[in-house]
């Protein structure tokens, strides 16, 4: 691991994608693509090995066999019509519009005349997924890459026909002109007859941000009337003729197995198709009031195996952890360090499991012709979706297809096939396409969720407020921003995996929130101890401009330095670095003594994610990560016992609403100096330590659990 | 089992055959061809199915199809006029009022109630009234801005 204080901008260690090398690459055949386009001119990117490593994920802990590939092509119609084929979904970060931005910057036309093909894997080129904020650093620059080639070729068709050089033309608005001239000719009528194509690999220079027109502006939601009309068609939206309804049974507990089933009533009613396959039991049936009629008529009995609860989760988590001892970063001599320390810290935090639960629940809708699947399914890995399918029914290249239209919501918990899987089983099983779409109660249980954890961290602060030493055990829930931004001479920084007790992975900036919380906390703990204002505090210890920056751009607009105690009230702050993006958020609280209320008053979150594509869609990003934010910060958390969610409803799990949110202000720091960063996670990073902080400021206690009020502040 | 042959969505009449015991939602969803309205929960607590009974509000997941026949059911296809948003939907639409837009039909819908019952709202009415709409992108600031926009709108014409 590389040295310094400040951790480098790598790609998110997605250390809970369950998931293996592509075992295809998408073969470019020229004439097969014109077919499918029509004529006219497409240009194609050629990945090198590393970039194509890059949209996925880490490459030394996988193993990582990528090809050289392909990431993105344009196709511009005889008629003039632009369309862009890419593997990366849509599911409310608003990449369909900044994306199309990317393209009309490149190519010189109208947003309104780009459409985007997305996340088709017939059509649109191998693509791991949309995870890790990735998009914005790696898709956009690639179809700005495509955009600007198209337009060279458009110029040179043009220069060709009036035998002009191409430095005398200039493109604009759809056409190529050259200027002083009455010469003009559309896209459309250069592309005309046309079957170029013509593959690059990452070199033609950009449009620096500083010259955006079209990037770098509050282009509205480019599909966004279809979602006001209810005429976008998500994935439980689909429907084909003849299509079913499917409804699997499932298992009393996680880990059970089929003892004894009984499904002659099933069986008997009209219309209905059984299917049970191995510890697999499902219904397809003509609706889906049959579909549940006939699953509740099931008779299944299971064999259970004892599972921890939540009850005893995090003394599970540290009996059940691999420690190497080793560190995965560790610089100095903590020794040396906790000896030069004036005061000497330690502190334990707990972090709890909590569901994504985006308000579209998995969904597919699956159909079979002559052995080959075609499944629509909400999902941020179509190809991942498309090898697992591809793995459980041992189909051939090609032979199956997943298309994922815009999805209702997925914050890194729809990674994962299974609804695809499953509906692929009973549209087999019944020879017609068939729906499946999962219940709520499917959706807290059956998905997967974000991992708890403990983490534990022993420092110390010399004389001078200067932090002189920093150890940080994260116990299961994640390495995203487990390092310090921090300048600490010594440290030890060590991750410990666990044998977890529930099925967990991805979620929005993942342990970023746990490993900020429990940091952000610490050093506002760190700050009262050396008797200094936590925005000084932090300020002396960092050496990172951009993150400096933001915490002072945030505590400014928050009015910090002028903030007035008031009985009751609080103010705390929290920020860092993450997935190349800084931030730093602000939160007044108000508690109420005699109820032990907890409410937030007012957030401000300043955010510097390099160059701002989509300044309306970036505020839009930040508010709803502080939102989400709140939920895992003041009252979510999965409770479990003997292998079952106890609390797996939107009765029992509460969730923000209207009433739980505060005013909040985000602050965005435009840097078009540095390339533009992914947005949708790293914002909610400062949230949850901001509203402790301040919850510390205005009581005197200090909370070190996620969720810190589940049941309001109890009296000490 | 009782079953229902017609329904009445959008002022028109739709020949269907559904058991009465059916959730209007999935009859609209899957039977009319309607699927605006969308599921959330099952559980009456996130209103992405609401849809109008007589003009009022009701959870279209938890309501059998059966206590709906004969009854006007309005739908968030039924709000636009001749092509024309719905003031409550266009202001949707000018503040970008949503993320992954799963939830904005259900928003949208009872925003349109909200108006109907308190043309003038204040935000804390606002709240409380769309209170039991969940949003899990967590746009509720520009839900709150979208129902001001469409207020001032509707207060014009």
């Amino acid at each position: 691991m590389s040295k310094g204080n400040v951790p480098e901008i790598t790609v998110e260690p997605e250390r809970y994608e369950l998931q293996e090398a592509p075992l295809r690459h998408f073969d470019l055949d020229r004439r097969d693509f014109f077919k499918l386009a029509g004529g006219g001119v497409a240009v194609f990117l050629l990945l090198p090995k590393a970039v194509a490593q890059e949209s996925g994920h880490r490459g030394s802990r996988f193993r990582e066999a990528l090809p050289q590939n392909i990431g993105a092509w344009l196709h511009i119609g005889e008629d003039g019509a632009v369309t862009v084929y890419t593997g990366k979904a849509e599911m409310g970060q608003n990449i369909r519009t900044s994306l199309t931005q990317a393209v009309a910057e490149e190519l010189h036309v109208k947003v309104g005349d780009i459409s985007l093909v997305m996340g088709d894997t017939d059509v649109t080129p191998f693509d791991m997924g949309t995870f890790g904020s990735r998009t914005t650093p790696t898709m956009n620059k690639h179809l700005r890459q495509v955009a600007s080639v198209a337009r060279d070729l458009l110029v040179g068709l043009a220069a060709k026909r009036w035998d002009v050089p191409p430095s005398l033309l200039v493109a604009e608005d759809g056409k190529v002109l050259q200027p002083n001239t009455t010469r003009s000719v559309s896209y459309a009528e250069l592309a005309q007859g046309q079957t170029l194509a013509q593959a690059v690999v990452e070199n033609d220079p950009l449009t620096p941000a500083a010259d955006w027109k079209v990037a770098g502006t509050s282009v509205a939601k480019v599909n966004g009337r279809a979602f006001v009309t209810g005429e976008h068609q998500f994935a439980s939206d689909i429907r084909r003729p003849g299509m079913m309804f499917g409804k699997v049974v499932r298992p009393s507990a996680f880990g059970a197995t089929l003892d004894s089933l009984d499904v002659s009533k099933a069986k008997a009613m009209p219309g209905v198709t059984v299917v049970h396959d191995g510890d697999f039991v499902g219904v397809v049936a003509p609706s889906e009031f049959e579909a549940k009629r006939a699953a509740a008529s099931i008779r299944a009995s299971w064999k259970t195996t004892p599972q921890p609860s939540s009850a005893e989760l995090f003394d599970y988590l540290k009996s059940h952890a691999e420690s190497s001892g080793r560190g995965d970063y560790v610089a100095g001599s903590m020794k040396d360090g906790l000896a030069a320390a004036r005061h000497r810290l330690k502190a334990t935090f707990t972090i709890a499991y909590i569901q994504h639960a985006p308000l579209e629940p998995r969904a597919a809708v699956a159909e079979w012709d002559n052995g080959k699947l075609t499944a629509w399914t909400g999902s941020q890995r179509p190809f991942g979706v498309q090898q697992q399918l591809e793995e459980v029914f041992h189909l051939s290249n090609g032979n199956c297809r997943v298309i994922v239209p815009d999805t209702g919501g997925a914050y890194g918990g729809k990674h994962t096939g299974e609804c695809a899987i499953e509906a692929a089983r009973l549209a087999r099983a019944a020879g017609k396409p068939v729906k499946l779409v999962w219940t709520r109660e499917e959706e807290f249980a059956w998905a997967y969720f974000r991992p708890s954890g403990v983490i534990e961290i022993a420092s110390g602060v010399d004389e001078n407020g200067l932090i002189t030493a920093w150890e940080f055990h994260n116990y299961n829930s994640g390495e995203a921003a487990i390092r310090t931004p921090y300048d600490v001479p010594n440290q030890h920084i060590e991750f410990h995996e666990v044998n977890a007790p529930l099925r967990q992975g991805s979620y929005r900036s993942l342990a970023a929130t746990a490993n900020h919380f429990a940091r952000e906390s610490h050093m506002d703990e760190l700050a009262h101890r050396a008797k200094m204002d936590p925005l000084e505090f932090r300020l002396k210890n960092l050496k990172n401009q951009r993150l400096k920056f933001a915490f002072t751009a945030a505590a400014e607009a928050f009015g910090w330095k002028t903030r007035k105690p008031s009985k009751g009230h609080g103010f705390g702050m929290g920020g860092g670095v993450e997935k190349g993006g800084y931030v730093a958020t602000c939160a007044e609280v108000a508690v109420d003594h005699s109820s032990g209320e907890v409410r937030v008053v007012r957030v401000t979150s300043a955010f510097d994610c390099g160059a701002v594509v989509n300044p309306n869609g970036l505020r839009n990003q930040i508010v709803g990560a502080n939102v989400m934010g709140l939920g895992g910060a003041l009252f979510e958390a999965i409770e479990f016992k003997d292998g079952r969610i106890t609390n797996g409803t939107f009765t029992q799990y509460r969730v923000p609403r209207f009433q739980d949110v505060p005013e909040i202000q985000p602050v965005l720091i435009d840097r078009k100096d540095q390339p533009s960063a992914g947005a949708g996670e790293t914002p909610i990073c400062g949230l949850a330590p901001a509203i402790g902080n301040a919850i510390f400021d205005a009581t005197g206690k200090r909370i070190y659990s996620m969720p810190m009020v589940p049941n309001g502040l109890k009296k000490a | 089992m009782a079953r229902i042959t017609e329904i009445l969505v959008n002022g028109k009449r739709h020949a269907i055959d559904a058991d009465a015991e059916a959730t209007l939602l999935s009859v609209l969803r899957d039977d009319v061809g309607l699927t605006g309205t969308k599921f959330g929960c099952g559980e009456g607590q996130c209103r992405a199915c609401t849809v109008l009974l007589d003009g009022k509000p009701i959870h279209s997941c938890l309501t059998p199809v059966g206590d709906a026949a004969g009854k006007q059911i309005t739908t968030i296809e039924g709000l636009a006029r001749n092509g024309r948003l719905h003031p409550v939907q266009q202001a949707f639409l000018d503040a970008e009022a949503m993320q992954c837009g799963y939830c904005t039909s259900g928003m949208i819908v009872t925003a349109v109630v909200l108006l109907r019952e308190h043309p003038d709202p204040s935000e804390k009415t606002i709240r409380e009234f769309m209170q039991g709409n969940i949003c899990r992108c967590g746009t509720y600031p520009r839900i709150v801005e979208a129902i001001r926009r469409a207020t001032a709108a509707m207060k014009k014409s």
